[in-house]
């Protein structure tokens, strides 16, 4: 990324009722660019959000936009507009009102006002919609009303908090295509958060993982996903076998009882590490050709790959594969060199293990309880 | 579902729970309600024998002056009690949870005291030899006249009434999403923009329950006009009172008392029509 940067945020803290929300945050944002703040609920992505936004006011550190200091400028007067969780569309006000909300509070002629509003509901496919009452309108339609009445004012930066969480998984999917379309087409830096690591893979140019009030790591969608800095990064983005191991040399890693091959080197000998292995990387083969070898304690068919649990030596390994496996049966498993990612430990180590408690239905209870507003 | 056949038939059950929670409140209901609303549309279109006439309804042609003054003292102090309790209401909102608390208490502390006895001790401290006129005097200042004019009612009744302003915006203000209020902010709203383009539309609902919850009492009150008015004014309230101490002269009390009941009736109707299209359709 090139571009020049357009906030920055320098040693942000900041705490509710003696209870640190944000600890030391720093982050650039550049101009032009589609970042994520992803994290688990409480995290203090939204906190985060807010202090760019002007409804929080840090209790240490700066912002910066565009080179001024921003502390202290409330909302009204920054050049940001936000997409509320839950829209926050104003009831008293029809579909055109609502969109043309900041228009009217800068005296726009009443000729200008129509002829944007006009362009804002083309842009978010909402022709025709002018006089409808918010009331009446579905939570997709009300979710592009929100973007509209915030898009209008040609911001430089639009927040996004947790836009798509009321919306159902198919509308979903097409709002992140939409949204990142609208991202292109305006120009706007869009700052987004949620708690959804699919959505933050496909949309962003940038992700920041956030975990209890610090940033965890920042990188590419691609980076964040092959390069975890830590446990709890590769935990939380996407599914992920992480074991304890040691580096005995450069190249190689030492972890369930086997030498592997790796492409990883500049630890000290003999260094305590993570390992971490993704499910889609392990390949399953006859029992006598494995590296490892373990026993299958359950298969579940999830469409183009079966999603398998093997134990090896009690540790249970997810592993993805397109080949049917038997439950119980006994088979071996071989990884690639750069298949195996080492992360130095951290606080997080050892708080991620197997996949021996795993269940879906767990996963899901999760989701909804990081649905819940953070305040 | 179109089905038109009949009905089964209805067959003899034990009342249902729901009928006898409500039984006490519907016998209520029948004699202090509904019963009194038909003895005074009867008295209202008969005379002292019991004939029927129009008479008493065509008399009430000798009351249109003393109507205009009530409702425009009842106006009055409505308007007052909106301009002082809105922005009153606003704040106490915006107070955290304990003090909101303790700042409605001291708001309904006077209604736990009798509006006859309230109103009595307002003209103790506003009489020309009460509390007040002898605090000036000492202070070196010459008396103020207030019972026994048109200002002095009207206090009156915004000194009563008012907590019946304040309560209902109150609890429409203080359960207002803050989204929408954060959300004119990120719109480019100062805090008086906010206050009139989302705040205030949006406690319509409250602002009009407090409309009619003061207007309607104010428009009929008579104690009030009578001890802060020194005898001096005579509204609507009182003539139907003095109609009812004279047995001669209940029919004509009755007749103005259900016309009252109907103008209030029809302003009500017109004001949560208001409303329903308004205020209530926060999310």
């Amino acid at each position: 990324m090139n571009q020049e940067i357009l906030i920055q945020l320098k040693h942000i803290s900041k705490s509710f009722d003696g209870e640190t929300i944000l600890n030391g945050i720093d982050l650039d944002i550049h101009d032009k660019e589609f970042i994520t703040f992803l994290g688990p609920s409480g995290c203090g992505k939204t906190t985060t959000l807010r202090i760019i936004g002007g409804f929080e006011t840090p209790d240490e550190g700066d912002v910066i936009f565009d080179g001024k200091r921003i502390n202290d400028i409330p909302a009204y007067q920054r050049h940001i507009n936000t997409v509320f969780q839950k829209y926050a569309l104003f009831p008293h006000l029809n579909v055109f009102e609502n969109i043309a909300f900041g228009l009217r509070l800068k005296h726009t002629p009443e000729q200008e006002i129509v002829r944007q509003v006009k362009d804002m509901l083309a842009l978010v496919n909402l022709k025709g919609f002018e006089r409808r009452k918010i009331a009446t309108l579905s939570g997709g339609q009300q979710q592009r009303v929100a973007i509209a009445r915030a898009l209008i004012n040609r911001p430089k930066v639009l927040l996004l908090d947790e836009p798509l969480g009321a919306l159902d998984l198919k509308l979903r999917k097409d709002m992140q295509v939409e949204l990142k379309n609208m991202q292109k087409q305006t120009g706007i830096t869009f700052i987004y958060v949620t708690h959804d690591q699919e959505e933050a893979l496909s949309m962003s140019d940038t992700v920041v993982v956030m975990a209890d009030g610090c940033i965890q790591q920042i990188g590419t969608p691609t980076d964040i996903y092959n390069e975890p800095i830590n446990a709890f990064v590769a935990d939380f983005i996407g599914e992920s076998n992480i074991l304890d191991g040691t580096m005995p040399e450069d190249f190689r890693a030492s972890f369930a009882g086997h030498v592997f091959e790796c492409l990883d080197s500049g630890f000290a000998k003999g260094d305590a590490v993570d390992i971490v292995i993704r499910p889609e990387d392990v390949d399953v083969v006859a029992p006598e050709v494995g590296m490892l070898r373990g026993q299958v304690s359950g298969v579940t068919f999830k469409g183009d790959y079966y999603e398998i649990i093997v134990d090896v030596c009690g540790f249970k390994w997810m592993i993805e594969t397109s080949d049917y496996v038997a439950p119980d049966a006994t088979i071996g498993l071989h990884i690639e060199p750069d298949a195996i990612h080492v992360m130095k430990k951290s606080k997080y180590s050892n708080m991620f293990g197997d996949y021996s408690s795993f269940s879906e239905e767990f996963d899901e209870l999760s989701d909804a309880e990081a649905e819940e507003v953070e305040e | 579902m179109t089905r038109t056949s009949s009905k089964p038939p209805a067959r003899k059950r034990a009342p249902s729970f729901a009928t006898l929670a409500v039984a006490p409140h519907t016998v209520w209901m029948v004699l202090f309600i509904i019963a009194p609303l038909l003895f005074v549309a009867y008295y209202a279109f008969t005379d002292a024998n019991g004939t029927p006439t129009l008479s008493n309804i065509l008399a009430l042609g000798d009351h249109t002056e003393t109507f205009f003054l009530s409702v425009s003292m009842a106006v009055i102090a409505t308007f007052l009690c909106l301009v002082i309790g809105y922005p009153l209401a606003y704040f106490i909102a915006k107070l955290s949870p304990r003090a909101q608390k303790i700042v409605i208490l001291l708001v309904m502390l006077p209604m736990w005291m009798n509006l006859l006895i309230r109103t009595y001790s307002m003209m103790a401290i506003l009489d020309d030899g009460g509390f007040l006129n002898n605090f000036l005097m000492r202070l070196g200042f010459d008396p103020v006249h207030i019972v026994g004019t048109a200002p002095a009612v009207v206090f009156g009744m915004v000194y009563n009434f008012l907590p019946y302003m304040v309560l209902p915006i109150h609890s429409v203000i203080s359960k207002m999403d803050n989204r929408y209020i954060e959300a004119a902010g990120d719109l480019g709203c100062n805090g008086w923009q906010t206050l009139f383009r989302v705040v205030l539309p949006l406690s319509t609902s409250g602002i009009i329950s407090g409309i009619t919850m003061v207007f309607v009492p104010s428009i009929s009150t008579f104690y009030i006009s009578q001890k802060l008015g020194g005898g001096t004014f005579d509204l609507i309230g009182d003539t139907i009172e003095r109609q009812f101490q004279n047995p001669a002269t209940y029919n004509v009390g009755a007749a103005i008392s259900l016309v009252m009941m109907i103008l209030i009736l029809i302003s009500m109707a017109i004001m949560n029509r208001f409303s329903d299209d308004e205020g209530t359709v926060i999310v």
